[in-house]
């Protein structure tokens, strides 16, 4: 992993990112690295883009913010939010592990605008990372019994490809810890859930 | 078992600043905490709560943040140490009370945290609350990193103690907001019983003893802060820039250094207690600049008295050319970020800084354009707000007089958007759309015919509302106030507020009813539910007609309380037979006025649909829908 690897976790207001880049940053604090993690809150959750910044070190505490051009992964709950964090924060190194189910913002339900095209999305992504996994976390999730679900699963299949060193166990020690013990069955089964969907998919990346 | 009450000192955790804060709070011995919720400063009384029984605290959510310093200040003066919480407009709340608690001074330990919203991220302005420190004379802690805002905290309280003077510390969205490794210390296990020693006189007043002393702690505190550990340099002996910077500016600026590969021409001053500056250790950093940059957010603040303080002692010190906001290298509003801070510094110092190339920079411009439709701000799918404004507008049309809503602070502050109809004609501070309207009821005498109305949630009513309405009541102003009740201060986090059977710490606590505070000043009160859209429109009208003083409560739950409670009312879903799309003559008015982002338009189709992922099943498209299209069919579970 470089150091420092610098993951956004991407997604629109009410997907649950806050909750995953928690996840993901304690079980890295209890591995033993310096985990930073920077998030967006209040007004912008309605409705709006939302990132969270999750920088890990094995040395330093980074700031809150990963610096433009510079995230090595992207983590998208949803697809053009994909492609508008790549197009700000990715680099050619970049790898994204994208959900493909689309929101449409309400500027796009109002009809003002359109929603891109999704074949063409899934490729402007595809050429702005060095590898793309196009993932139906919300697919899963709705056949899971809970649409909010997806962002569990993602991160399940992020860890499935090899891309961040987290395992079920680790997921089920985090719920516990941080949230609570009654919430770690369901986490936990989204998580294999997601490690699932990405069983035998090549993973060429650097880890 | 909570992370904040964990007693295992030296362990690494994960916290949010926010929470970092209430742990240092706890570690000091804290006993009192009380805020009013508000964004970005919401979690740290909200996590003390959470542990208030296990640790033997008292923790409020208080009615609003002049009460809630207020009763910090009892604590304080009873030889506790009390702890109080607040966004950036909620210390201009509690600011009367400040500005004279810092004459009487206090007896205990007293820790102001104000969290400061630069590009007012989730507020209304993005002012500096800095300033507060020097109108009040106090003295100012501003933590750089998360680990810091828990050690900071700690010091507070104790300089706060010795010197017998509230503390402020003002953090910023990124450091309050920012989750990070904190080391926890100890808790202490000794409690003092509090006392109110009756021979103590806490009084304010006017003259200038009071005020002497005050001065006098503020001196006693610059001293203590020469010395501080807080306020450190990093760099060369004789730098070619000396960078000074301050809370979420110091991490943005070590970094940009670092990308920059400036380690060895550029030294980095940091400072921690802000207010009274640290004067000789300044000074004698300064002695070796000949440029300096400043990186701080929001206002000049630090740049300002650096300045001064360089003019008093500029015959000791060599020619120094300032660069900051005044200069223009750095704006003057918004948030700071990495990539700006690195962007200034790589313009002063010609250290060229450049990620990938002009393909991918094209390449970039150009998703940004096609592939990321923006995403305005809009009420969550099933949202009672968005039912209660299509109701209002519906109600203001009918009646035809131009009447005009005054808005005010909450989720609903959206209604001046098109996700509320754009109903809301005024946006300002809690509380002041009943003032408003209670100023423009009695117009009329004057020759105005425009109906008035003002719009507040539940928590805004008891946080503001009430001593506007009692003003309107008393004036016999002409006004119609729609309080949005959704049994919970939704926009920060669902904490209870004094409508609440239950407090903070989640012990049952005595409910006061809206209506019943209506009734109690007389004025006519109807609730309704605000799902039931053609009755609550008709209800709207038919008081528009009335005069005097009315109050409509429009009452259903927070759509994410109630999904998370009882799931989805109804299954809703759209007849493709029935739904005449471009054709029916409605014009789209469920996807293109109503907007609720549970709805979809299918363009290939020519017809609208349901995405079941986000839909919460609350069935008003349904009801609005002319042709019939939209069906509800009530949950079985």
């Amino acid at each position: 992993m470089r150091d420092p690897y610098n993951v956004v976790i991407t997604g629109v207001g009410g997907q649950g990112n806050v909750l995953a880049s928690l996840l993901v940053g304690a079980v890295l604090v209890d591995k033993g690295y310096k985990v930073t993690i920077g998030e967006t809150y209040g007004a912008s959750q309605r409705g709006g883009s939302v990132m969270s910044h999750v920088r890990i070190s094995r040395d330093r505490q980074y700031g809150p913010l990963i610096p433009p051009g510079m995230a090595d992964l992207v983590i998208a709950l949803e697809p053009t939010e994909a492609a508008r964090v790549l197009a700000q924060y990715g680099f050619d190194e970049t790898v994204a592990v994208v959900n493909t189910r689309p929101v449409h913002p309400v500027d796009v339900i109002s009809g003002n605008m359109q929603y891109p095209a999704l074949d063409a999305l899934f490729e402007r992504i595809m050429s702005l990372s060095k590898n793309a996994y196009m993932v139906a976390a919300t697919d899963k999730a709705l056949e899971m019994g809970n649409a909010i679900l997806a962002n569990i699963i993602l991160i399940g299949a992020v860890a499935g490809l090899g891309l961040l060193p987290i395992n079920e166990d680790d997921i089920e020690k985090a719920v516990s810890t941080y949230l609570s013990p009654n919430r770690v069955e369901m986490n936990r089964s989204a998580f294999v859930g997601g490690q699932q969907l990405v069983k035998g998919w090549a993973c060429s990346c650097r880890n | 078992m909570s992370l904040l009450s964990l007693d295992a000192p030296g362990k690494e955790v994960l916290l949010m600043g926010n929470e970092a804060m209430a742990r240092g709070a706890i570690e000091a011995g804290v006993r009192v905490a009380a805020a009013y919720p508000g964004n970005p400063s919401s979690e740290i009384i909200g996590s003390l709560a959470e542990v208030a029984q296990t640790l033997d605290m008292y923790v409020e959510w208080s009615v609003n943040e002049k009460v809630a310093l207020e009763v910090a200040a009892a604590a304080a003066a009873s030889g506790l140490n009390a702890l109080v919480a607040m966004k950036q407009n909620g210390l201009n709340v509690a600011a009367d009370f400040l500005l004279n608690l810092n004459l009487t001074g206090i007896l205990g330990g007293l820790v102001l945290v104000v969290c400061d919203d630069p590009s007012g991220i989730s507020s209304t302005n993005e002012q500096d609350t800095r300033i507060y420190a020097k109108l009040a004379d106090l003295p100012l802690f501003e933590p750089g990193t998360f680990h810091e805002a828990k050690d900071m905290i700690k010091e507070a309280f104790q300089v706060s103690r010795r010197l017998g003077t509230v503390c402020m510390l003002r953090s910023v969205t990124r450091i309050s907001h920012a989750r990070g490794n904190v080391t926890l210390g100890a808790i202490p296990k000794d409690k003092i019983k509090p006392y109110f020693d009756p021979h103590v006189r806490l009084m304010a007043l006017p003259g200038a003893p009071s005020h002497i002393v005050v001065h006098q702690r503020l001196k006693q505190a610059q001293e203590i802060f020469e010395s501080s550990s807080f306020n450190a340099y990093d760099g060369p002996e004789k730098p070619e820039l000396l960078v000074i910077t301050c809370g979420a500016g110091y991490l943005f600026s070590q970094e940009a250094i670092s990308i920059l590969g400036l380690g060895d021409r550029v030294g980095l001053l940091k400072i921690g207690t802000t207010w009274p500056l640290p004067e000789r250790m300044i000074l004698s950093i300064l002695a070796n600049a000949s440029r300096v940059l400043f990186v701080e957010e929001v206002d000049p603040v630090l740049e300002n008295n650096v300045k001064a303080l360089y003019a008093d002692n500029n015959s000791r010190l060599p020619r120094i050319e300032f660069l900051g906001k005044k200069s223009g290298h750095v704006p003057d509003v918004g948030e700071l970020s990495p990539g700006l801070v690195i962007q200034v510094l790589s313009g002063i110092m010609e250290a060229p800084w450049g990620r990938g190339n002009d393909e991918r920079s094209r390449l970039a411009a150009d998703t940004l354009q096609r592939f990321a439709p923006q995403r305005s701000l809009a009420f969550c799918a099933g949202c009672p707000h968005r039912a209660s404004f299509w109701a209002i507008k519906n109600a203001l049309a009918l009646d035809g007089r131009n009447g005009i809503l005054f808005g005010d602070i909450g989720c609903y502050s959206l209604a001046v958007l098109p996700t509320g109809f754009s109903q809301s004609k005024t946006l300002h501070a809690m509380g002041s759309g009943m003032g408003m309207a209670s100023g423009f009821g009695v117009l009329d005498r004057l020759g105005s015919d425009q109906p008035s109305l003002a719009v507040c949630g539940d928590s805004t009513f008891y946080h503001a509302v009430i001593p506007a309405l009692i003003n309107g009541v008393h004036h016999s102003s002409n006004f119609l106030l729609i309080v949005l009740d959704n049994s919970a201060t939704a926009m920060t986090g669902f904490q209870p507020h004094p409508g609440s059977p239950v407090n903070a710490a989640g012990l049952p606590a005595k409910p006061l009813l809206i209506e019943d505070i209506c009734q109690s000043l007389g004025v006519k009160t109807v609730i309704h539910d605000p799902f039931d859209v053609s009755g609550t429109s008709l209800i709207l009208w038919e008081l528009l007609q009335e005069k005097g003083p009315r109050v409509l409560i429009l009452r259903q739950q927070c759509a994410l309380v109630r999904g998370k409670k009882e799931g989805k009312r109804f299954t809703v879903s759209v007849n493709p037979d029935r739904c005449l799309g471009e054709q029916c003559g409605c014009s789209r008015l469920c996807t293109r006025v109503f907007r609720c982002p549970g709805l979809r338009w299918n363009a290939s189709a020519g017809k609208a649909e349901i995405d079941e992922a986000i839909c919460t099943g609350c069935g008003v498209c349904a009801d609005i829908c002319p042709a019939g299209a939209i069906q509800k069919e009530k949950q079985s579970s």
